[in-house]
Formats: C-alpha cells, sequence, structure tokens
C-alpha cells in the first residue's frame, strides 16, 4: 500500500492511500464531527457536519467523503469550517422536533451531543418544525419510527440495504419533503422488516428506537404478587459493561447477575441453559433428518436444516423465502425454549404458580420483543416471555436504580435453569451454534471429541461473511453406521445480506451443505440490534474476543454435559425430541408477503 | 427596433450536409490531434460549469475501465433555457457527430442521450437521426451506438452524477466528488458528460479548426454561445452571440429600455443589477468576481415594474421543491431562505435578519453536496445585496 503525505492543522501526517481525510484526522487523535458517518456502512457524505478546510480552496471538504491526496494542506478547526459546522447544526435543529427532557435520546442523542457542543442558541432559525406534518409509528413490539426526531443521515437506510440487503426503509420524496419512509409509508409492523434493529442501532437521535418495556418490568418487580424470573441472553455479559462505562470487550457476567437481584429479579437464570438444550433438540433433529434423507430415503425430509435461533432471520425468511420453511429447524430459540419452561417445568420446581409468574428477558436484540409476541408463543399456557428488554434498557435500569455496577461483586447464577456450558456462551457469536452442535452431534454419533484441538472449530469462527466447513464422520457407533464416511458439510452466514447470498444458493440447488447456521446481524448476536451504541467493526471484534475467553475458561465446554440439562431430560422431558419437546420447545412458522 | 452592437453568428444552427465526411476524416486523426485541437479552440462546457472540453476528453481517455460510456446531457431543466431542445431539433446530426469522435478519443462504444421527460415529443424524431446515424457509422465501420435514456422531470437529474444514479435506476441524488464522472461516472465506468450545445461546436471545431472557433469571444471564453433570451425584451427568443460580451451591451440589444436587472444563468445564476451593466462580462474571464458571469444559456431581464423580492421568492420556492433532499444545507437552508425573507418582509424579523440570511446562504454556498445548494448563495446574494429596499419594504 502506498503512503500519501498530508498536513493537518499544521502537522504532517502520512497515511495510506484511499483513506478520508477523517481517518486521517482521527490518526492523530483529532475528532471530526460526524451524523452521517458510520464505519460499518458506505460513504454518504449528506449531513455536511464534518467539513473541512483546504487551505487555497474555496468551498469546504466533506472529510468523510474525500480522500486523502498528496501535499493536501487541511484545517479542522478554522473560523470557516467552525461557522459552516455550527450552521449545518442548526439547520438540523431547525427541523426537528427538538424536546430532549421528553426524548428516550436524551443524554445519548448524537445530534443533542454535537449542539451542546456547538452551542446552539436561542437566537437562531425559524422554527420549522409546526409547519409540518409528521408520522410517529409506534405500532410494533419492536421498533418505533418518529418522523419528527429524524435528521435524514440514512443511516437506517444504508443499515438495512447493504448489512441486511432489504430496503424495507428507503428515501422518499424531494426537497422539504424528503423523508425516511416504509414501503407506502406502512407501519413498520406491515412491511418486510425482520425487526433486526441494525437501524435503530445505527440511528443516531431518537427517530428510530427500540420499543421499552423498562416502567413494565418495574411495575412488575414491584407488585408482591408476581415471582419475577429473568434470563440473561449469552451476548448481554460481554456488552453490557459498555453501556456502563467499561471498555469494549469486557466480561461482566458476575456483575450483571449480582445487579439483576438488586433490581429484585427473584430468579436470576441464564437463558445459556436454554442454548445448550437448544443444541441438544436442534442437534438431533438434525441427526434425525440425516436418517430419514440417507437412510428411509424419505423425500420428504427437508435438507439443508438451518438454524432457527435468531427471530430477525425467521422473519426474514417467513416474507422472502417461504419455499424454504420446511427447512428451518422447529427447534425454538432458547429465549422461547427458556419462557416455555420457566412458566412451567420451573414454576412447578420453585412452587408458585405461571400465572403469577413474570418471565423477562434481557436479550442483544429488537427482534425478541417481536418473537416474543407471536400468538404461538403461548406454550405453557400463558405468554412464555412476558417482557423482552435489549442490553441497552438494562444498562439505563441499572443506571435508575443508582447500583454502581463497577463496584459490584460478582455472583452466580441461580440453580436450577442457571448453569451453562462453554458451547452455550459461544451462542452470541456467529459461527457459535454450529461450533456447539459439532461438539455434540460429532460426539454423540462417534462417542468421540469433535476432531479440533481444544474442542475449536476455527474454521466457523471469525468475522467472513460466509463461511464453510465440513467434518468427516469416521468409525461412528453402531447405532450412526450409516453416517460412516460421510462428510458433514455445513455453512455459516451472518447478516441477512450475507443468508441471503446463501439462500439463494439453496434454492437454486447450488448448497450442498447439511446444516446451514443464520444469524439475522453482522457478527451474530453480540452485533445485535440491542447491543450498547456504539457497534462497529472493531467493537465487534472485541465482544467476539470476549466470548471465545469465556467459552475457554468454562469448565464444561459440551451442551450435552450440562448437568442441569440431563437432569431436565431425567425429570422432565424424557428424551430429545420427544413429546414433552414437540410441546415446549418446538414451533412451526408462517408464510408471509414479500412485500 | 432594437439596436444591434451584438453579431448574431450561424455556427451552431447552420445545417451542414457534409456530416459523414466531417466524421469520416475526424475518427481518422490521432486521439492527441483531436484533444489538442479542443485545447487550442478554448471550448468550455455550456451545461454551466465551464468545465474545459478537451481536458475533459483527455482525462476519461486516460482512465482504466472495462467500459467507458459518451453521455449527452440534454435535461435542460433550469428555468427560461430552452436552447438544447432547438439544438436538438434542429441540428441532431452534430451533436450525435460529437459524441462518436469523443467515443473515439476515450474509447467507448455505448453513448446515450439523457433527454428531459417533458421533451418527450422529440423522440421520434430524434431516434430516426439515430438510426441513420448507425447507418453511416456502420458504412464507415465505427462501432458506437447511442440510445436515448428519458428522464422523469426532476430538475436535479441535470447534476451529472444524480443523472448517471437516475439512468441505474436509483433515486435522482449527486454523488460525492472525487471521483469525478471521468474517472467513476455511469456504473462506475469512466465517462465523458457534455451539454447538447458543447457537443454541437466540438462539430464546428472538427468542420472549421480550433483557430476560427478561438477567434470568436475574449480570452477564457471562447467561440460562440446560445442564449435563451427571455422577461421583459421585445425580442424573446434563442441568439447566438459571441461569448464574453458586455451585459451593457446585451441590454442595449435586448432590454425594453427600462431593464433595471439582467438574471443571468437562471435561478442558480446571478442578478446583476443596472449599474453593474457596464462592468459586466458574460463568460469565465480569470476568478468569479461577479463581474464576469458564467451561464448555461439563460438571459432574464427584468424591467423597473418588477417586484426583485417576487423574483427572488420563485427562485427559492423553486429551490424548496428541487432540492434532491439529501443534504442538510441545501434541503433546510433553501428553506429557511424562503421562510425568512417571508419573515422579514412581514416584518416578523428585523431588516438584520437578512444578514443572518446572507450568512446562511455563504455557508451553504461552501456546505452543499452538489451544484444546486452551492448555487442557491448566488441569486439569494445577488438579489438581496442589490435589491435590500425591496427585500424589507
Ligand atoms: C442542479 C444542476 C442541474 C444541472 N442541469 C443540467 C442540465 O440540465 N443540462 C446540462 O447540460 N448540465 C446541467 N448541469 C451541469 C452538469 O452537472 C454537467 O456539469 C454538465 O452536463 C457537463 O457538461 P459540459 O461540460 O458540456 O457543460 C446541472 C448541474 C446542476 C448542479
Ligand atoms: S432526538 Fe436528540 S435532539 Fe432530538 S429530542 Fe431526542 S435527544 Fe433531543
Ligand atoms: S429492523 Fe432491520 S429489517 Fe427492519 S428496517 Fe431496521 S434494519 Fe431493516
Ligand atoms: S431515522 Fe435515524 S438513521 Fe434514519 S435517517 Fe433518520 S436520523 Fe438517520
Ligand atoms: S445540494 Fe441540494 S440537490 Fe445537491 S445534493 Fe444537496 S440536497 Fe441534493
Ligand atoms: S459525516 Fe461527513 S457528511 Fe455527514
Amino acid at each position: 500500500m502506498s503512503k500519501i503525505n498530508l498536513v493537518i492543522d499544521h502537522i504532517q501526517v502520512s497515511v495510506e492511500s484511499g483513506s478520508t481525510i477523517l481517518e486521517a484526522a482521527k490518526k492523530m487523535n483529532i475528532k471530526i464531527p460526524t451524523l452521517c458517518h458510520h464505519e460499518d456502512l458506505c460513504v454518504a457524505g449528506n449531513c455536511r457536519v464534518c467539513m473541512v478546510e483546504q487551505v487555497g480552496s474555496d468551498r469546504l471538504l466533506p472529510s468523510c467523503a474525500t480522500p486523502a491526496a498528496e501535499g493536501m494542506e487541511i484545517l479542522t478547526n478554522s473560523l470557516k469550517v467552525r461557522n459552516a459546522r455550527k450552521s449545518v447544526i442548526e439547520l438540523l435543529v431547525s427541523e426537528h422536533r427538538a424536546e430532549c427532557t421528553r426524548c428516550y435520546k436524551n443524554g445519548t442523542c448524537e445530534l443533542q451531543h454535537l449542539s451542546s457542543e456547538y452551542l446552539i442558541g436561542e437566537d437562531s432559525l425559524i422554527d420549522l418544525v409546526p409547519l409540518k406534518e409528521f408520522t410517529i409509528d409506534y405500532f410494533s413490539p419492536s421498533i418505533i419510527k418518529d418522523d419528527s426526531k429524524c435528521i435524514r443521515c440514512q443511516r437506517c437506510v444504508r443499515s438495512c440495504d447493504q448489512l441486511q440487503n432489504i430496503g424495507a426503509l428507503s428515501v422518499a420524496y424531494k426537497g422539504q419533503k424528503m423523508k425516511i419512509a416504509s414501503f407506502f409509508e406502512k407501519p413498520m409492523y406491515e412491511v418486510v422488516c425482520t425487526n433486526c434493529g441494525q437501524c435503530v442501532n445505527r440511528c443516531p437521535t431518537g427517530a428510530l428506537i427500540e420499543r421499552n418495556y423498562i416502567d413494565e418490568v418495574w411495575s412488575a418487580i414491584n407488585d408482591p404478587q408476581k415471582h419475577l424470573v429473568v434470563q440473561t441472553a449469552p451476548a448481554v455479559r460481554i456488552a453490557l459493561g459498555e453501556a456502563l462505562g467499561m471498555e469494549p470487550g469486557k466480561i461482566v457476567t458476575g456483575k450483571m447477575v449480582a445487579a439483576l437481584r438488586r433490581l429484585g429479579f427473584d430468579s436470576v437464570l441464564d437463558t445459556d441453559f436454554s442454548a445448550d438444550l437448544t443444541i441438544i433438540e436442534e442437534g438431533n433433529e438434525l441427526l434425525q433428518r440425516l436418517k430419514g434423507a440417507l437412510v428411509d430415503k424419505d423425500p420428504n425430509v427437508k435438507l439443508p436444516m438451518t438454524t432457527s435461533c435468531s427471530p430477525g432471520w425467521i422473519k426474514y425468511i417467513e416474507h422472502m423465502y417461504p419455499q424454504l420453511l420446511g427447512n428451518v429447524s422447529t427447534a425454538k430459540s432458547p429465549q422461547q425454549m427458556f419462557g416455555a419452561l420457566a412458566k412451567t417445568y420451573y414454576a412447578n420446581k420453585i412452587n408458585v404458580e405461571p400465572e403469577n409468574m413474570v418471565s423477562v428477558s434481557v436479550m442483544p436484540c429488537t427482534a425478541k420483543k417481536y418473537e416474543a409476541n407471536r400468538p404461538e408463543m403461548h406454550s405453557s399456557g400463558y405468554k412464555d416471555v412476558d417482557l423482552v428488554l435489549t442490553t441497552r434498557e438494562l444498562a439505563r435500569m441499572i443506571q435508575q436504580a443508582g447500583i454502581d455496577f463497577l463496584a459490584l461483586e460478582n455472583e452466580e447464577y441461580d440453580s436450577i435453569m442457571g448453569m451453562s456450558t462453554g458451547a452455550a456462551v459461544i451462542f452470541g457469536a456467529t459461527g457459535g451454534v454450529m461450533e456447539a452442535a459439532l461438539r455434540t452431534a460429532y460426539e454423540v454419533v462417534t462417542g468421540r471429541d469433535v476432531p479440533f484441538d481444544g474442542l475449536n472449530i476455527l474454521p466457523v469462527r471469525g468475522m467472513e461473511e460466509v463461511k464453510e466447513a465440513s467434518i468427516k464422520i469416521e468409525n461412528p457407533l453402531p447405532a450412526w453406521a450409516f453416517l460412516d464416511g460421510v462428510e458433514l458439510k455445513t455453512c455459516v452466514a451472518h447478516g441477512l445480506a450475507n443468508a441471503k447470498k446463501v439462500m439463494d444458493r439453496v434454492v437454486k440447488g447450488e448448497a450442498n451443505y447439511h446444516f446451514i447456521e443464520i444469524m439475522a446481524c453482522p457478527g451474530g448476536c453480540l452485533g445485535g440490534g440491542g447491543q450498547p451504541i456504539p457497534t462497529n467493526k472493531e467493537i465487534r471484534e472485541k465482544r467476539t474476543r470476549a466470548i471465545y475467553e469465556e467459552d475457554a475458561g468454562k469448565p464444561i465446554r459440551k451442551s450435552h454435559e450440562n448437568p442441569e440439562v440431563i437432569k431436565i431430560y431425567d425429570e422432565f422431558l424424557v428424551k430429545p425430541l420427544g413429546h414433552k419437546s414437540h410441546e415446549l420447545l418446538h414451533t412451526s412458522y408462517t408464510e408471509r408477503n414479500r412485500y | 427596433m432594437p439596436k444591434k452592437n451584438l453579431k448574431r453568428l450561424d455556427l451552431i444552427f447552420k445545417n451542414e450536409l457534409d456530416g459523414e465526411q466531417i466524421l469520416e476524416k475526424t475518427i481518422k486523426r490521432s486521439k492527441q490531434d483531436i484533444i489538442n485541437d479542443l485545447i487550442i479552440s478554448g471550448l468550455k462546457g455550456r451545461g454551466g460549469a465551464g468545465y474545459p472540453t478537451g481536458l475533459k476528453w483527455k482525462l476519461a481517455g486516460e482512465s482504466e475501465g472495462d467500459m467507458k460510456y459518451v453521455i449527452c446531457n440534454a435535461d435542460e431543466g433550469e428555468p427560461g433555457t430552452f436552447k438544447d431542445r432547438e439544438i436538438l431539433t434542429q441540428v441532431p446530426m452534430k451533436v450525435l457527430i460529437g459524441m462518436a469522435v469523443c467515443a473515439k478519443v476515450i474509447g467507448a462504444h455505448q453513448g446515450f442521450i439523457y433527454l428531459r421527460g417533458e421533451y418527450k415529443f422529440l423522440l421520434d424524431n430524434l431516434n430516426e437521426v439515430i438510426d441513420d446515424f448507425h447507418v453511416l457509422l456502420n458504412k464507415i465501420g465505427f462501432d458506437f451506438r447511442v440510445k436515448v435514456f428519458l428522464g422523469s422531470g426532476a430538475y436535479i437529474c441535470g447534476e451529472e452524477s444524480a443523472l448517471f444514479e437516475s439512468m441505474e435506476g436509483h433515486r435522482g441524488e449527486p454523488r460525492n466528488k472525487p471521483p469525478y464522472p471521468t474517472q467513476s461516472g455511469y456504473r462506475k465506468m469512466p465517462t465523458v458528460i457534455n451539454n447538447v450545445e458543447t457537443l454541437a461546436h466540438t462539430y464546428s471545431i472538427f468542420k472549421y479548426g480550433p483557430d476560427k472557433f478561438k477567434d470568436l469571444g475574449v480570452q477564457d471564453s471562447r467561440g460562440s454561445k446560445v442564449f435563451s433570451v427571455s422577461g421583459d425584451t421585445p425580442t424573446p427568443g434563442i441568439y447566438e452571440l459571441e461569448f464574453g460580451m458586455s451585459l451593457q451591451k446585451f441590454v442595449e440589444d435586448f432590454g425594453d429600455g427600462d431593464a433595471k436587472a439582467v438574471q443571468v444563468g437562471g435561478a442558480s445564476g446571478f442578478c446583476v443589477p443596472r449599474k453593474k451593466f457596464g462592468r459586466t462580462v458574460i463568460g469565465y474571464q480569470g476568478k468569479l468576481t461577479g463581474e464576469s458571469l458564467p451561464t448555461g444559456g439563460s438571459m432574464m431581464i427584468f424591467n423597473s415594474s418588477r417586484s426583485m423580492y417576487n423574483v427572488l421568492h420563485n427562485y427559492l420556492e423553486f429551490f424548496v421543491e428541487e432540492s434532491c433532499g439529501q443534504c442538510t444545507p441545501c434541503r433546510v437552508g433553501t428553506q429557511q431562505l424562503l421562510l425568512g425573507i417571508e419573515a422579514v418582509k412581514r416584518g416578523e424579523r428585523p431588516s438584520e435578519y437578512l444578514d443572518k440570511l446572507l450568512k446562511l446562504a455563504e455557508n451553504m454556498r461552501v456546505t452543499a453536496k452538489c451544484g444546486l445548494g452551492q448555487s442557491v448563495a448566488n441569486s439569494f446574494s445577488s438579489i438581496v445585496e442589490n435589491f435590500k429596499e425591496e427585500m424589507i419594504y
């Protein structure tokens, strides 16, 4: 890579060719304000807040969109630059229903932050808000879209298009009427939106936010009649700290458990437990399908089988590839397995009437909110999961409760349904479900450890868009003799744009995989829409490292060795894919419109 | 009867019957020779920005790309201009030959005419000429095809990068520059995009040589230019005049004797008040000082019965509508300017608010993403500064 030399604020700097001025400045620890820019997305250059001056040139340059060029002389803080930036922020505010004290993003909003930094005063421009009509869409259980807070940076549009390849949001109209709209401006819950929240995670303002259930949870906690059960998803523990002032990549499981007890949850349990259970059910389903296909030659058996634990992915395939719904594992997501068991098995164990139980989950995900509200998710006879919080909402509750998170001593999950393995932990990373499933399935079939050094199945790890791995089965146990010599072929994709690439090949019959893992969000759940903001490539990598660290440190690293999982089959479920499992742990899917 | 200070020219609209010969002769020449001729001629783009045409072709020729394209910009959306329509009606073959020579120079095999939606009525005739043109190309064995692409009516789609987006089936939003079209244009491939008139001029240069073209006009503003004259004039219409003319002479020839201002270059151009007519030259004389004004060709004359407030109000309404809306300074700034002058006029804001608006316009000029937002300040500041009383009272 060739180098480019330029001068920024009178200091010489050398950067790789192709870098933008913004990147060059960042390298020198000069912070240039941005709004439309996001590391995960292509350059837009539309907010015009990142302007810098090139000495000798009349117009300013957008630093996020301008490549650094040899010999450039850039000023990032000249009077002309400051005036221009201030003018841009003033314009945005004049078009904005700025009522920060009543806004969900109060304190975390990028526009608010810049307005304060640039001292946007009262004496400014004409307020355009009363002259316009705005739509506020609060019909979805996952996402609220409030156009009066939108600065039209199009980060959401680019997230949905580039990361997810869906295009649920796009730019409509021009001039003063220009806005971000869903298909025919229908409510979000009626259009092809997966509720993944990637747009929410990248919206700099309060225009796209998660529907929060904080007050509902507080009410339940304070209801003496209610027994509050909370479950925490694998990816929450490696990101929660970020929202509470810690560096990315810190594992805070013990502190999180302690905080949840302080908040007033009666049972603090772990979605990791049901992640292990998912592996048992889904792994057995895969083996059953393989047997059906290879031994019984049953033409109705659908392969490849895909995972089902990402509700964004489920909604996506229901819309986009309904013909392939038979390929999706019928196993519920860990959240919903947990919910169904909480109000049956667990309620029974602790002697609480299920109607007096409130089941709360903490998820890295906004789609889980939608999932919990699916009509079919009532297998316990009640709503299996009552309220879903994102990682961000939990952080907010911890702040509201005045808990000094950093000072908390580590605590352990309650038992039962609080124990988990390394296999469950890695559910939070792309490739994790695949790795966990292979650790178990291979051992079930052969009686031996999966043939990877230290159980680490490296080919399915990492941020590559689509990953493939295969394992040849040799010397299986007698019951699985039909698998002898079979090369088990797997594929892993994260982000729906990548999922689409794989599924298009499946449709064309060009994908000869047996098992496909799909996570709707880039990087898997650790990059979920409900995770702390910002989420970007660098942060996803740090969270990933934390996840594999947690796995490596676990005494048990295979789902089928989880003692509580073994126990629940002994006491309650009887056997994988058995009658009880079907009733509580498996589900069916709904074909939806493609538009 | 209007005076005749300015010489009327007849280069562009003269019907030439030797197209075939000129094309055959020219594409046999070396690329370098053709580019040199264009550079010597001093031809600058007639779409408004005035980029040297020879240089544009040279850069596109040097760019690497699997495909290259030549595009004729016939979107002609600037209020008050209708010269490109006239050229495409009367001498379309000149434009096509210009495109073919450009294709030869840069190595393109596909060309497009991006025709303004409202000019659909030209389509049949144009397609017939293109058929003849293809026959001609076959005859001389040159592999090049031209297709007409019909625009959909948004003013912003005349901006070159928004035009590419629109041709690619996307929303007509201008792109970031760099990269420029010569590096990455239509389908991200090196592209020359020229105005209709620019291409027609290249024909004259190929036919008569660069010196004849250069002899017309003045330094930095060479050749002739087609003007669309409108407003308070007894003789509205299309005129081919020498470039670099004095505005004073122009007003003497075309005004009704009572001109108080001329808007040069349409809504995105500059307004020149009577007292500055004598000092103003129409062309690209050195740096833009307000005394040398480029134009896509629109010349609108206002006499003393006109309210310059209303004129500005109209322009601002146009921009508020026609902004693509993607960038902050233009989307919001245009609305603020419009509401701002209304508020001052109604007495809801003090007259000093105009100073704030002038600063805003200046900030829009230096921060907006494309020529549209950047040039709102041209008409805004020139009208507000020169006719301040009319804004307030
Ligand atoms: C808002 C806007 C509208 C434009 N509309 C036109 C147009 O209608 N026709 C045109 O030739 N150029 C138009 N242009 C200029 C083009 O972007 C481009 O500079 C021109 O087509 C280049 O051709 P030239 O070098 O021959 O002038 C427009 C520019 C802007 C910013
Ligand atoms: S979106 Fe930001 S600026 Fe707007 S009201 Fe909310 S906090 Fe304030
Ligand atoms: S939630 Fe996901 S699918 Fe829905 S609009 Fe946002 S990015 Fe697109
Ligand atoms: S909704 Fe948010 S991300 Fe989308 S354009 Fe508006 S402010 Fe930007
Ligand atoms: S200046 Fe106006 S027309 Fe140009 S990109 Fe910005 S909003 Fe669109
Ligand atoms: S951050 Fe550069 S233009 Fe928006």
